[in-house]
């Protein structure tokens, strides 16, 4: 399957594409880029995005860690869903 | 010190006598209130070196953070109008609003300069911009922190009296373009002292805003703790409800204010992780209806709190609000008026209604606004004679019933403001993004039922013929033009809009046909 050949941040990076800003232009802003300073995303999309790393990358997420350091942004999500994967 | 005659007054009188208290707790940096006095003295005497004169308009349009709140007692302090606007608002709405209000200054974050930055341009009235955060390079924008170490810190000289503006605060109304709420120095301070009353608040209170300034009741949560010299935790959004409840344990928060979509969210989170906040003394909602089970359930997370049912609208701030320990007793009521304020039913043709039956909410008090700035027309609508000569009272336009003790029970809008997760959306203003679009040819927006939302926006929409438009795309286009809450969850494509006999849309009709 394609979606098993793209890297963690593509992966991401396209849900967010496609959920949140509805376009395919993959430019529309940068892996570092904080979701809340660009407006990406809000209290309730990031209840969304959450249940969808859970289920993209089989993994659980606790309360405490719903925190920017882990999901405000492509990067952040990355680094947070490798060390999971690999704990 | 002496009785505060001015909203900005009740800053100088709380760092007077609480120099090293933390005023505010932004993200967890604490600032004191002679930080804050001083601070916003700076900011005021800038404001003027710069042309802004009484009565002048300042925009602000950022993020809860600590240069937004400097901002808003700046403004006060230069005896000038503050207006916040929401940063999720989009350039079109942005350039309406520094329009509309002729704002003079605008105040905002590095960080939205995609967005103000082409407005800027093409605003004329504006004499300039001052930035926080990451500078943009363009003409007219200075640095807030060198505009603050650059300026005198001395107490600004200004003429305001009570009387005059104190601010203007934009809501969507059902015509489609945002209105400015004119509030008055002494109306603010009424309100902010009567809310303050009821809620039982004291200095020694910490209150969490996680709501926007720019919404309201956000906005009194940081007018009623500088008043009370109380402490104001302030969070930008409640998107991370984790780093929330760690900022309420550390700060060991007192009074937790949200909305219908923050307590289902804190609820749901319960449901997968038991939540207890027993430093919390009181709970309030406001926006939309708590649901009646809400309350039983807030207390297993809120077990020491008082919870407390409201209703109101920008128009006066608040209406009402039911004492909490009457919460079982009257499930369902929204309470009675405020302190220093009084409410009545009256039929659509102006005659008192019997208990239990429905009628028109008037309000007649102190915190009953100015009008809408430069709407007379609006204001006739909203604001009516009252009992004295020359008073004027506020026409709700909302039906409500009042049974035998007085308690309000709110019955239905007399318009089509959709209020989805504590914000009002205009459908007229959706309605104008998706006809702008080419390709749409007739489009209607309604709220439907929504679990998490109270009402999720939902968009009828009719193309013209050959358009191959998808969901995806008009979505796209409408979040360019409207804030995030405003677009539309689900968009229903149809052949042709239900329509009453007068050529109207019917929403009600296209509600049938969907369900």
């Amino acid at each position: 399957m394609l979606g098993d050949m793209m890297s963690t941040e593509a992966k991401i990076r396209s849900y967010i594409l496609e959920n949140f800003l509805f376009t395919d232009v993959a430019d529309a802003f940068a892996d570092s880029d904080s979701f809340l300073e660009r407006g990406i995303i809000d209290s309730t999309g990031v209840l969304e995005l959450i249940f969808f790393v859970e289920e993209q990358f089989g993994i659980k997420v606790a309360d405490k860690e719903m925190v920017p350091e882990n999901f405000d942004s492509v990067d952040n999500i990355a680094r947070f869903v490798q060390s999971k994967q690999a704990a | 010190m002496p009785v505060p005659f001015l909203l900005h007054d009740t800053l100088l009188r709380s760092a007077a006598r609480h120099t090293e208290k933390a005023a505010v707790i932004v993200e967890g940096h604490a600032y004191t209130y002679a930080q804050l006095q001083d601070a916003a003295q700076r900011l005021a005497n800038a404001l003027q070196e710069r042309g802004v004169m009484r009565g002048d308009r300042v925009a602000i349009y950022m993020d809860n953070t600590w240069p937004c709140v400097v901002s808003i007692y700046a403004t006060l302090m230069a005896g000038a109008v503050f207006l916040l606007i929401n940063p999720q608002t989009k350039a079109d709405k942005l350039a309406f609003v520094l329009d509309d209000s002729d704002a003079r200054i605008l105040i905002t974050d590095g960080h939205l300069s995609n967005v103000f930055l082409p407005v800027l341009a093409q605003t004329e009235q504006l004499l300039g911009a001052i930035c926080s955060g990451k500078q943009p390079e363009a003409d007219k924008v200075e640095s807030f922190d060198t505009v603050l170490t650059a300026t005198k810190s001395a107490e600004p000289n200004i003429s305001t009296i009570p009387l005059d503006l104190a601010a203007l605060i934009y809501t969507s109304g059902s015509t489609g373009n945002p209105k400015g709420v004119m509030q008055t120095h002494q109306s603010m301070l009424f309100a902010a002292a009567s809310l303050s009353r009821y809620l039982r608040l004291a200095e020694t209170d910490k209150i969490l805003c996680v709501l926007p300034l720019a919404f309201d009741y956000g906005l009194y949560q940081l007018l009623m703790a500088i008043s009370l010299g109380a402490t104001l935790v302030l969070e930008r959004s409640f998107t991370f409800p984790a780093q929330i409840f760690a900022r309420m344990e550390e700060q060991q928060v007192t009074v937790f204010p949200g909305v219908p979509t923050i307590f289902a969210m804190l609820l749901s989170t319960h449901g997968r992780e038991p939540l207890c906040f027993p430093s919390v003394t009181r709970v309030t909602n406001t926006a939309a209806a708590l649901p009646d089970d809400f309350a039983a359930r807030l207390r297993q997370i809120f077990p020491n709190a008082l919870i407390y049912k409201m209703y109101g609208l920008t128009e006066c701030k608040r209406v009402s609000y039911l004492e909490p320990e009457l919460v079982d007793q009257k499930p369902g009521s929204v309470g009675k008026a405020i302190p220093g304020t009084e409410v009545y039913l009256l039929s659509p043709d102006g005659q008192p209604v019997p208990a239990g039956e429905s009628g028109i909410l008037y309000v007649r008090g102190p915190h009953v606004m100015l009008g809408y700035w430069k709407r007379p027309d609006l204001t006739e609508f909203m604001l009516k004679p009252g009992k004295l000569p020359g008073e004027r009272v506020l026409c709700t336009q909302d039906y409500f019933r009042m049974d035998e003790q007085g308690f309000l029970y709110f019955v239905g809008r007399n318009d089509d403001i959709i209020k989805t997760r504590g914000e009002k959306v205009s459908p007229a203003e959706v309605e104008n993004a998706l006809h702008s679009i080419v390709g749409v040819r007739e489009a209607a927006v309604v709220g439907v039922p929504d679990e998490l939302l109270g009402a999720a926006v939902r968009a009828y929409v009719v193309l013209e013929t050959g358009s191959e438009l998808t969901e995806k795309q008009i979505r796209q286009h409408c979040l360019a033009r409207l804030e995030n809450y405003m677009v539309p969850k689900d968009v229903v494509f149809c052949a042709d809009l239900p329509k009453t006999v007068t050529g109207k849309v019917s929403k009600k009709l296209l509600l049938e046909t969907k369900s």
